[in-house]
């Protein structure tokens, strides 16, 4: 890493990193920069370390652009949770975001993707609880 | 020539003026014995059109606008000789049946120029101002006639769009799109659209992509779909394609295209069963196999 990496540290990312469990939640907002992309990635890697979780559930569903830089800062995120020993699982994927992707060939090789947060939380193993009812969208 | 041409014209407004109602007549009458008029246009709606062409032909040969530029450039005449092409084009006539009725014009203004005394060589002045005005109306037919076509043609297209995509709820959380038709880049950019949207509007968690209906499937039209079922992925669900008939198995083989990273099944029923598996699911019977 950078010499400077005290400092990059002290820019952290505006979005809060919720800790549920062994589950750390966050969501990105609007268009995410490439320096903020970098902070949150330094940023999620110390919480993991630190917290020793088992999971990140990273929501983009407010996201309409990401470019070629940040899809790679979203695997690199992935790898290094992989090596941390969590899953990183991105959800909310908007239909625009993902032709995008698709039509400049990148693939989110490696990175776990859920429809909405609910099912990324799911297949993180959270489960609903049985006193709610089991299909609230039915 | 030019005096003879500015005296041609005035003979010819003249009749315009005199024998509107017995040329259009007279137009209607060559163009029924010729048997160009197809399609359901009736009688009583050609002597309209011919009435209002007639019309503005006189209108704009009386104004101060040179021949050549009359039907160009007089609001009323071109209009009246687009609105004639365009209804022609529409009801289904051929090309060569709706110049000709243009050009037909031509015969009816000179029987009706016959008809005054004039001398060898002021008939031909006239004649010549006939021919120009009438040609230029039948270049400006064919024009009219071609576009209107077009234009039908993309209307055509863009139902076709709309008709060949459609995404369909199958059961809780799975989707089906079946295409039909040959898969180009324009149509698997609408059906990509249209099944993400749907995935994200029904939370689907699992796509079926139905080719029984894509005729052939050559290296393009597998790219298409990889890209599909990649974007599919992206936004959190799984997609299965079924419809792979032998031929096309032995296709995407021969063609040495690698689908290993997407499901396919033979049949709907079967990727049904699939999808159902991948939700967690149960079919309620499974599907007989013979």
């Amino acid at each position: 890493m950078s010499p400077y990496r005290e400092g990059a540290r002290a820019r952290v990312s505006t979005v809060p990193i919720l800790r549920l469990g062994d589950v750390l939640v966050t969501g990105l907002l609007g268009e995410l920069d490439d320096s903020s992309a970098l902070a949150l990635a330094e940023e999620l890697t110390a919480r993991i370390a630190q917290d020793g979780a088992r999971g990140v559930l990273l929501d983009i569903s407010r996201v309409d652009i990401i470019d070629s830089f940040v899809a790679r800062a979203l695997m690199e995120l992935s790898t290094m949770a992989q090596l941390l020993g969590a899953r990183v699982i991105v959800a909310g994927m908007r239909p625009p975001v993902a032709i995008t992707l698709v039509e400049l060939g990148i693939e989110l090789t490696g990175v776990e993707t859920a429809l909405n947060a609910e099912e990324g939380m799911a297949s993180l193993g959270w489960r609903q609880s049985d006193a709610l009812p089991a299909e609230p969208r039915a | 020539m030019n005096r003879s041409e500015a005296s041609a014209r005035s003979i010819l407004t003249g009749v315009l003026e005199r024998q509107q109602t017995a040329i259009a007549e007279r137009w209607v009458q060559v163009q029924m014995e010729r048997g160009e008029v197809g399609g359901g246009l009736a009688e009583d709606e050609l002597r309209e059109e011919a009435d209002a062409l007639v019309a503005a032909l006189s209108s704009g040969l009386a104004g101060d606008l040179p021949v050549e530029r009359v039907v160009a450039q007089h609001r009323q005449l071109h209009d009246a000789v687009t609105d004639l092409s365009m209804r022609r084009a529409r009801a289904g006539t051929s090309p060569t049946a709706t110049s000709l009725a243009v050009l037909s014009l031509k015969e009816a203004l000179l029987a009706c120029v016959a008809e005054e005394s004039l001398d060898t060589r002021g008939s031909l002045a006239v004649a010549r101002v006939v021919n120009r005005l009438v040609d230029a109306a039948g270049a400006l037919s064919f024009e009219t006639y071609v576009e209107g076509r077009e234009e039908i043609i993309r209307r055509q297209n863009r139902q076709l769009m709309e008709l060949s995509t459609p995404v369909v709820q199958l059961w809780r959380e799975i989707l089906a799109v079946p295409l039909i038709g040959n898969l180009d880049t324009a149509r698997s950019q609408v059906v990509m659209e249209n099944l993400l949207e749907a995935i994200q509007e029904h939370e689907a968690a699992v796509a079926i992509i139905d080719i029984t209906g894509v005729p052939t499937v050559d290296t393009s039209v597998a790219q298409h779909l990889m890209q599909t079922v990649k974007a599919v992925r992206l936004m959190g669900a799984d997609c299965v394609i079924s419809g792979i008939r032998p031929g096309i198995a032995q296709t995407i083989v021969q063609l040495g295209i690698d689908l290993s990273g997407i499901q396919t099944r033979a049949t709907l029923a079967d990727a049904l069963e699939t999808a159902m598996g991948l939700t967690g699911q149960r079919a309620p019977y499974a599907p007989e196999h013979p």
